[in-house]
């Protein structure tokens, strides 16, 4: 079991809590970095595949598991990171402008969206932000000009000073780049989770009467959750039309949306760590499950409604069981391991809470 | 001039008058204290001042500005921080974090450089730390530090909830029943501390408490409430010596 000695304040605002994380944690850079030369090009697209699934989970997120605020509408700012992306990029923008603008444009957009469905809690929420969705699809139709409508458009080409990137043709270049803006991603939500906006996010979501009499502005904070949250979506938008390699209205649909919200559950609500767990579920799912499938009755036989079905299973077996999901998993089998033979079963047991003031609604 | 004042204040919720014509001040450096029977109004008066609810009529003013102007998030910068009667902690987050919540109307720093999490970010964080160990060893909750909230007694609970207040450096502290709940030896404790606060941090205290032995040990002036309206005021022994609270307690011809 290893014992922190913390010497200063510094040491509780460090992105490492000790070397042995820092250890750790380069340690995985180092085969995420080294992972071209150990796998196989189709591999080293499926794990990218993973990446970009993670950053738009960590989109999310922000906004689901940090700030409380449920979203069914993130694949309509997918679409729009996609869309202005290629859009700014056929314009004359190299990539490294225009991918950056693509999110912040994103941005912008969502906090704009944002401002009239804040009046919203829970649920109502969540079904407004499907209509999002919904309307996604007539929107890029209807600007027909712009989004090429049904006949879809594909990602202009990456060219980063020179050096051309493309999905098919180099998916270990690819995979680099989607690295970098995972990196990034990853980076940006650490240190607001350490930065004074992220705890006002926390507030915002376990108690909006006492955040407001701390001094914290409930529509400000949640317009700028939503704007950073649609932000990261809109770059995983854009990474996502060059995997696809082509889009139209139909690729990023409610159902996209839908697998992004049980992406982060399973992964475990309100960490880093659970958009990634939940990525690596949702990229490998279909694929262990043809496999499995083909193993057991043969490739040739479809089943309709087979991932959807045993993915919605896995939803309710975790909520059922494991309502941290994935992370929260992991974080008990490694407590179990550090304390052992200490480690007790009703150690993570949540106490019950107690009465809530009403809420002033 | 007084610190706190409100002014023939009158809230309605339909037809029940749940704070009739009720004129109080609070001055510089004292514990007031609100008494009175359960339902009497005692915590909406709390939530007038913190502007969760906007009065019928009357005027509210603090430190010689127009409460009524400000909106409920703006009550906290002008230095009044207030607890809650069943404690509104962020469950889901840590003692530490809790409290730097308290610091959020102190923060300076910009969206762009907390995302990159500028040094500007770091050295105010490091402040806002210093501040809140400062609370921390006031509470004695060193023990407490990086627990989340959601596994705490409820003790705990409700002296990190003062702990939060109190980090958000007030000059009026509003503590709704801080001692409901508590064991004898917890409300000694909160005793001790809300002395503490007045004398060593000079900050004033406007609380609501049903303890009688804690208000009238820690107060320097009480109010009886009933049904909305002042019943009577005074030193803690008067209010208690009062007819009217008497009955209002105990009803007619009890002694």
């Amino acid at each position: 079991m290893r014992v922190l000695f913390k010497t200063s304040y510094n040491d509780d605002i460090r992105l490492f809590p000790d070397r042995w994380t820092l250890a750790v944690y380069a340690a995985l850079l180092a085969l995420a970095v080294l992972l071209p030369v150990l796998l196989d090009e189709f591999y080293i697209g499926e794990v990218t595949n993973v990446l970009i699934w993670a950053i738009a989970g960590l989109g999310l997120m922000l906004l689901t598991g940090q700030t409380g605020q449920v979203s069914l509408g993130h694949a309509a700012f997918l679409a729009i990171g996609c869309y202005t992306n290629t859009i700014l990029i056929e314009a004359g923008l190299p990539f490294i402008v225009a991918f950056p603008l693509a999110g912040v444009i994103t941005g912008v957009v969502g906090a704009i969206i944002a401002i009239p469905a804040l009046r919203l809690h829970g649920i109502y929420l969540a079904i407004a932000t499907i209509a999002l969705s919904i309307l996604a699809d007539d929107i890029i139709v209807l600007l027909d000009p712009w989004t090429g409508g049904v006949s879809g458009k594909f990602p202009a080409v990456i060219t980063i000073f020179g050096l051309e990137i493309e999905r098919w043709t180099m998916p270990v270049r690819f995979y680099y780049l989607v690295l970098v803006v995972t990196m990034i991603c990853t980076l940006f939500y650490r240190n607001l989770l350490r930065a004074p906006l992220g705890r006002a996010f926390a507030a915002v979501r376990d108690s909006e009467i006492s955040a407001t009499a701390m001094g914290v502005h409930i529509a400000r904070t949640k317009v700028k959750a939503f704007g950073l949250s649609c932000m990261i979506t809109g770059w995983a938008g854009a990474l996502m039309g060059y995997y696809a390699g082509a889009f139209n209205n139909e690729t990023f649909s409610l159902v996209i949306s839908i697998t992004l919200l049980m992406m982060i559950v399973i992964g475990g609500l309100g960490s880093i760590h659970g958009a990634f767990f939940g990525a690596v579920v949702v990229a490998f799912l279909p694929q262990v499950l043809s496999i499995a499938k083909g193993a057991m009755i043969g490739g040739s036989v479809a089943i309709p409604g087979l991932e959807t079905g045993v993915f919605g299973l896995i939803l309710i077996l975790f909520i059922l069981f494991e309502p941290m999901g994935l992370y929260g998993r992991w974080l008990k089998i490694r407590t179990w391991f550090e304390l052992f033979p200490f480690a007790r079963k009703d150690m993570f047991r949540r106490q019950k809470s107690y009465l809530k003031t009403e809420r002033l609604r | 001039m007084s610190l706190l004042e409100i002014k023939e204040a009158t809230l309605k919720f339909g037809g029940v008058v749940a704070v009739n014509n009720l004129s109080l001040s609070v001055e510089e450096g004292e514990v007031y204290a609100i008494v009175g029977p359960n339902g009497a109004g005692k915590s909406t008066v709390f939530n007038l001042i913190s502007r969760f609810y906007q009065p019928f009529s009357g005027s509210i003013t603090f430190d010689g500005q127009n409460l009524l102007d400000r909106a409920p998030d703006q009550v906290a910068d002008l230095g009044i921080a207030r607890t809650f009667q069943n404690i509104e902690l962020f469950d889901h987050a840590t003692v530490l974090q809790n409290l730097l919540v308290g610091r959020h109307r102190h923060r300076k720093t910009s969206l762009v450089e907390e995302l990159f999490f500028a040094p500007r970010v770091r050295r105010e964080e490091i402040a806002h730390r210093e501040v809140v160990e400062e609370v921390i060893d006031f509470l004695d909750l060193q023990p407490y530090r990086d627990k989340m909230i959601a596994g705490l007694p409820y003790g705990v609970r409700k002296v990190v909830e003062l702990g939060r207040a109190l980090a958000t450096g007030p000059k009026l502290l509003l503590l709704d029943e801080p001692a409901s709940g508590l064991s004898v030896e917890e409300t000694q404790d909160m005793r001790w501390w809300i002395d503490d606060i007045r004398k060593q941090m000079g900050i004033t205290v406007l609380m609501v408490e049903h303890d009688m032995g804690l208000v009238s040990s820690v107060s320097d002036r009480v109010l009886a409430l009933a049904d909305g309206a002042k019943l009577a005021e005074g030193t803690p022994a008067e209010v208690q010596a009062d007819p009217a609270v008497i009955e209002a307690y105990l009803g007619v011809g009890a002694v």
